[in-house]
């Protein structure tokens, strides 16, 4: 068995016996980058030489019979969360040259717990996108494969699509990612991986290049949804530098994986089955509920009736928290700057050129939103519809412990496509959208294969900090839907 | 509502913004197309919502006001495009 082909979880235990070294799990995974990542590039930043000194130091531990949770663990670090002395870009021109100081709280959390670094993946340029096509250092190609086309490049989904194309090819064995629309979910269903979005304050932001701090969510990727459990239960904890941290006690996620879902009450929201959604969406739909009665559960049909109106509740609150967070870079301070003939025109040079076509589209669009005489019009509103989409799922979960719902709305697309219009790109989070704007947790599970032999998402949502819930559905899911495919293009596999 | 050009002038120069004249009338109709699609919201009635400012409803922790790092300069300025001693530098704003 080469050692890219463990899950998290196997690997833990086969480090924990001494079976192979952490240096040779982490030397196996540099070398997959080695190979793939020129075709991929899932990776903007390799951290060779660090990956092998934690690896050696996981050894030392792991020897005396010590070490954390995920001593020797190989993991992929998207590139927004901030690593002190590792360049941290958020795929933006504007922060290329922007080394950080400080090590977010996420990171820290991995490294205290003896995870493994080997780089930093790649996304949408400061998170906002669903492909991973607007990234300053060049779009990241899906692993899988449409079996009449196999020459097509499709997109890995965004914004975190370096981190779940990483795990997806065998190049990492689970990796963070933020999930501010939907940029943990949607590509982990477009990559045939797990990835969940916890309840918003469950992880810290502190050290996570913000984008919209009321909606940004950082959570991981793993395999299965054991290896998810396993690295959110490193990764949450209160932190006292985010004030929108929760101070509760992080819960045993991997126990509540192995749970029964006997007498659990699972709703199914009528108003996620939209129009023009592909026929095999619904068909795994419908699969994912049965599964879940033959285990136990209880089905039943619940309304969710302001589901419509998260997307344009979303693409108003979004880029308005957006401008404001990105006024920061401004070419004094860090990253990019360009001369001007003032002090004005160095702003406005810097930011025309270091911000990209979707980033720009967004700023004016919050900048709008936000300025005088419109506030009321657009942001006030859209927050009054905010509350309204929340009580939907407080309403929701009086009668259920968990929504069961389709991840996205098509597997994934070709490169190229959907870029003609925005609005089209951003109908692709509208089964995502509604979790972020309401803060409650969210796990996409791989549960099939379309028509072309494309991975096809489902999606578990829970009650505020119900994430043992979620996990407990999502690992019965998992367990029925036995899904096995494999991306065509990943470590170990004789086409690459 | 459809945007006009000067609008678009106008909030990319409160932006700090600088667009080139081929890039404003795409973003002028991008920009419309967005707001006319969100305009979906004037659908529903909000009167006595209130506006929901965060997305878990919690009290904000207290702690003491107290210094707890600082006074490293070589850290705070090391990422500076330009400095000059323990200053940012920037071009001359006062004639």
């Amino acid at each position: 068995m080469n050692l890219t082909d463990f899950g998290l979880a196997a690997a833990r235990l086969a480090l924990g016996r001494r079976e192979f070294s952490a240096r040779d799990l982490t030397l196996a995974h540099l070398a997959a980058i080695e190979a793939l990542n020129r075709r991929l590039n899932a990776f903007i930043t390799v951290t060779a030489e660090q990956a092998l000194a934690q690896a050696a130091a996981a050894d030392a531990a792991l020897a005396k019979g010590e070490g954390g949770p995920l001593a020797g663990i190989p993991l992929a670090i998207k590139d927004i969360f901030c690593t002190a002395g590792i360049r941290t870009t958020a795929a933006s021109r504007i922060l290329g040259p922007f080394v950080p100081p400080y090590e977010s709280a996420v990171t820290a959390n991995l490294r205290r717990d003896g995870a493994v670094f080997l780089g930093k993946t790649n996304l949408d340029e400061f998170a906002m996108g669903s492909s991973t096509t607007s990234s300053a250092f060049g779009s990241t190609e899906n692993p899988w494969k449409r079996r009449q086309d196999p020459e097509i490049r499709l997109v890995p989904g965004g914004s975190s699509g370096g981190s779940a194309a990483a795990v997806a090819a065998h190049l990492a064995l689970g990796a963070t990612g933020t999930d501010t629309g939907g940029s943990i979910r949607q590509p982990a269903s477009f990559c045939g991986i797990a990835g969940i979005k916890p309840t918003y304050g469950r992880c810290s932001r502190f050290g996570v290049v913000a984008f919209a701090s009321s909606l940004d969510h950082p959570g991981p990727f793993g395999r299965s949804v054991e290896d998810c459990a396993i690295l959110l239960r490193s990764m949450a904890g209160h932190d006292p530098r985010d004030s929108t941290s929760v101070d509760v006690p992080v819960p045993d996620y991997p126990a509540a994986c192995a749970r029964g879902i006997r007498g659990l009450r699972v709703g199914v929201p009528r108003e996620y089955r939209v129009e023009g959604m592909a026929g095999e969406i619904e068909e795994m739909w419908q699969s994912g509920l049965g599964w879940l009665r033959e285990a136990g559960a209880t089905i039943v049909d619940v309304s969710l009736p302001h589901t419509k109106y998260g997307l344009p509740t979303y693409y108003i609150v979004a880029p308005a928290e957006a401008s404001s967070n990105l006024a920061r870079y401004d070419g004094v301070r860090y990253g990019l700057r360009v001369p001007g003939e003032d002090l004005i025109d160095l702003y406005e040079r810097t930011r025309g050129e270091g911000f990209g076509a979707e980033v720009k589209r967004r700023i004016l669009m919050g900048t709008y939103v936000l300025s005088a005489g419109y506030y009321d019009a657009y942001y006030l509103k859209a927050q009054k519809v905010r509350a309204l989409i929340l009580k939907d799922f407080t309403d929701a979960f009086a009668e259920v412990d968990a929504l069961l719902a389709p991840t996205a709305p098509s597997a994934a697309f070709a490169e190229g496509e959907k870029t003609e219009d925005p609005v089209t790109m951003y109908l692709n989070d509208v089964f995502t959208v509604p979790a972020d704007l309401a803060g409650v947790p969210a796990i996409s599970v791989p549960a099939g294969l379309d028509a072309d032999g494309l991975p096809l998402g489902l999606q578990v949502i829970g009650p505020p900090f119900g994430e043992e819930v979620v996990f407990t559905v999502a690992a019965a899911l998992e367990r029925a839907a036995g899904f096995a495919a494999l991306p065509a293009i990943r470590a170990g596999s004789p086409r690459t | 509502m459809p945007l006009d050009i000067l609008t678009v002038r106008r909030i990319a120069r409160l932006a700090r913004l600088r667009l080139e004249d081929s890039e404003i009338e795409r973003l002028r109709q991008e920009l419309g197309g967005i707001l006319a699609w969100v305009e979906m919201l004037d659908e529903l009635d909000v009167t006595g919502v209130p506006p929901m400012t965060g997305a878990v409803a919690m009290a904000l922790k207290m702690r003491p006001d107290l210094v707890t790092e600082g006074g490293n300069p070589e850290i705070v300025l090391g990422n500076a495009p330009e400095r000059i001693g323990d200053f940012y530098a920037v071009p001359k704003v006062v004639e």
